[in-house]
């Protein structure tokens, strides 16, 4: 594990119950982590988007491409990594906000673009949107308010231009 | 036309051309059970354990290339299936295996009999599908046909609900449609070719792929025509003929002496359909070290896994060579081959054909039919069967060699005789005979004509060999000390038995043996006294490099 780095994968599957435990035993059992995941319906009903963002060296990353292409209910696959990406990530944080430092909370979140979505008396959620990177920095600034809870849903990821994961052939590093 | 679920699940096996079903009925399959009484098209064959039915369906697909289709019900049964599944799994063998479950109304109440059937088999099938309607059934089982019989071979599961065997759809007839194999890169092809032609010392290492896709006679052609020999992994046993002077046999853990030096020695390594496993390649790292090598294998996540290859084509094997036969130049490699010929002589002269076990084995080749099947289950006997026992053709072999599983031997020789229509050698050891044996009840019943050469050490011998290496002989539960008398339960069984004593002249019981079985269209226990000495060698310890190979141990 000489050369390990993060990857991205994207991956169109099918829409069904049971495609998930289908690609994380997979993962599993093959001794990979996940860092990160994110599935949601597509356009097309019938078709999940899946992100899967994976810490590894290029052979894990090739074996799992490979071993997941083979899954039925994956139609496409690729490694988003050598692509100009637009990567995205939401979160949603729940900070201790007593009324002396409410204002300073709501500055801070200003500066990040992060939105107040819900205030209580001694509470409020922000809402913000980014790359990981900007959430994590996020994070860093606001925690010493008290983070109650908080929320992220993985990272999404688009190629910029014409690019799609559908023509997996232009979707960046294709093995074999 | 309208049906219920059940008889449109006969109907779509009728279309995919399934002639024989292995399995065991149960409450949440009555009535696809009743469909097939009802239908009467299909041959079924009522085996002892879901188990057996597995390792049949498997058997029956190794020596015929057809996919073997086994059924179960829920639960127990689906459970019961899973070792089996798994062996096919290992082993890229095309099967079906259907399964009933509970009534939606019931799914995922833990109702009586209910398991989570595709839950449990995601692991160990290439695909799976629980049918929750009845009008997803039908597509369901083309495809599953479809999955198990085309790239890489594999188990496919399907789960159908009792509610869905009941239900009524429209049913219209589908003839299979078989796509054709895809075109073969021409640019990795002719890299391939170059490297060839360059190469004044190739061998040619044949895995299970070689068989799958038929490509044996392109195998020795090409073999022929470049003065290669061919070495066999245990899943490519009968690609070439054992006795062709290009033939290497057996490499890996316990592959000739011919191989292993030839390996060594080679400058080119052309990988057709093998995986490099840890029983082949051992240490993998040093496998190929300073050797160029060409993979050819239709699975893409098998390029590169355990070996880096030089130059790989990702197609069928039997497509490749016939892209690829043509444009090697042929040439005699006077020096390679001499050098080969004398690995061969020196691998003679070291092989242990004075062990009991290796007589009897050379003894049933030379007195079966030519066309008799042979299946090993796992262990030292397995190793000796693939060792002395010659073959001419592909097919003809039937092992568990990716999962191991020991009792596998008895339910694929039923399944491989019905495949055939041959008889089936079935050689097999006292410890895989306890866990299975309950199949000679099937083979008796079926008149299914086998030879079970029970070579019977009273020993775990293949733990009890690394025990002696690797454990200084402290022989931890490995010696059998049973009181069983195993003729009395082949004949109990309804088989017969006879018995092999150290002091028996081998010929004379195995001609009776065969002549019993031919004749009476029945299975044959032949009880064979063995040493619980003897080992299995050669032998390349796990993980060491091909010059560490042991040609004796005490």
């Amino acid at each position: 594990m000489a050369d390990t780095k993060q990857y991205t994968i994207g991956a169109l599957v099918s829409n069904k119950s049971g495609v998930l435990t289908r690609i994380c035993g997979l993962f599993a059992r093959r001794g990979y982590n996940i860092d990160s995941l994110c599935v949601c319906a597509t356009e097309d009903p019938a078709i999940s988007r899946m992100t899967i963002i994976l810490n590894g060296d290029r052979y894990s990353l090739y074996q799992m491409i490979k071993q997941m292409d083979k899954l039925d209910d994956v139609y496409k696959i690729g490694c988003a990594n050598e692509l100009d990406c637009v990567y995205r990530d939401l979160m949603l944080v729940k900070v201790k906000a007593p009324s002396d430092v409410r204002s300073e909370i709501v500055q801070v979140a200003d500066i990040y673009k992060a939105k107040v979505v819900d205030l209580s008396l001694d509470t409020m959620i922000l809402e913000i949107t980014g790359d990981p990177e900007k959430l994590d920095a996020f994070m860093k600034v606001i925690a010493p308010y008290g983070i109650l809870e908080s929320q992220r849903t993985g990272v999404t990821v688009l190629a910029r231009g014409t690019h799609t994961l559908k023509d997996r052939d232009c979707y960046g590093d294709h093995v074999q | 036309m309208k049906l219920k679920g059940a008889d449109i699940l006969i109907n779509c096996l009728l279309e995919q051309g399934v002639d024989t079903i292995f399995g065991y009925p149960g409450g949440a399959v009555l009535d696809i059970y009743d469909a097939l009484y009802r239908n009467g098209k299909i041959n079924h064959v009522l085996t002892a354990h879901e188990q057996g039915a597995a390792h049949a369906a498997d058997g029956y697909a190794r020596v015929t290339g057809k996919t073997g289709v086994c059924f179960a019900t829920s639960g127990p049964g689906a459970t019961n299936l899973v070792t089996g599944i798994a062996t096919a799994y290992m082993d890229s063998i095309p099967v079906v295996a259907v399964t009933g479950n509970v009534g939606i109304n019931f799914l995922g109440r833990d109702s009586f009999q209910e398991v989570d059937t595709t839950g449990i088999t995601i692991p160990i099938t290439k695909h799976n599908f629980i049918i929750k309607d009845v009008k997803d059934l039908a597509p369901a089982i083309r495809r599953a046909f479809h999955i198990a019989n085309t790239g890489r071979k594999g188990p496919v599961l399907i789960d159908i609900l009792k509610n869905v065997q009941t239900d009524m759809c429209e049913y219209t007839p589908l003839t299979p449609v078989y796509p054709e194999p895809k075109p073969v890169s021409e640019a990795q092809v002719a890299k391939a070719v170059a490297a060839i032609n360059a190469s004044e010392r190739p061998i040619i290492m044949a895995g299970g792929g070689c068989i799958s896709s038929g490509a044996s006679k392109l195998v020795l052609e090409l073999a022929r025509k470049i003065n290669a020999p061919v070495s066999y992994t245990l899943m490519a046993k009968g690609v070439v003929p054992d006795d062709d002077p290009l033939c290497l046999g057996l490499i890996g853990m316990h592959g000739t002496v011919a191989s292993a030096h030839t390996l060594m020695d080679a400058d080119l390594i052309i990988t057709l359909g093998s995986r490099f496993s840890d029983r082949v390649a051992l240490d993998r790292d040093k496998f190929a070290s300073g050797k160029t090598v060409i993979q050819v294998d239709i699975d893409n996540a098998e390029l590169d896994k355990n070996v880096t290859s030089d130059i790989h084509v990702m197609a069928d094997i039997n497509e490749t060579l016939k892209t690829m036969v043509p444009l090697v130049e042929a040439s005699d490699r006077k020096a390679w081959m001499k050098k080969v010929e004398g690995y061969k002589k020196t691998s003679k002269t070291l092989m242990n054909y004075s062990i009991r076990a290796a007589k009897i084995l050379q003894a049933a080749n030379r007195i079966a039919p030519k066309d008799a099947n042979l299946i090993a289950d796992v262990g030292q006997h397995q190793m000796w069967a693939a060792q002395f026992y010659a073959l001419e053709e592909p097919r003809k072999f039937c092992t568990s060699g990716g999962l191991g599983t020991m009792g596998y031997s008895i339910g694929a020789s039923i399944g491989a005789a019905f495949g055939s229509g041959k008889m089936s050698v079935c050689v097999i050891g006292d410890g895989c005979l306890g866990m299975n044996m309950n199949e000679l009840m099937t083979a008796a019943t079926q008149g299914v004509p086998m030879v079970v050469l029970l070579i019977n050490n009273g020993v775990l011998g293949m733990v009890r060999q690394w025990q002696k290496i690797f454990y200084g002989n402290r022989f931890s539960q490995t010696t059998l000390i049973r009181k069983a008398d195993y003729c009395a339960i082949a004949e109990g069984m309804g088989a017969k038995g006879m018995k092999l004593g150290l002091g028996d002249d081998i010929d004379t019981v195995l001609k009776a043996a065969f002549a019993y079985a031919l004749g009476n269209c029945a299975p044959v226990l032949v009880d064979c006294e063995i040493s619980p000495d003897d080992n299995v060698l050669p032998m390349i310890k796990p993980g060491m490099t091909y010059d560490t190979q042991m040609t004796e141990m005490n």
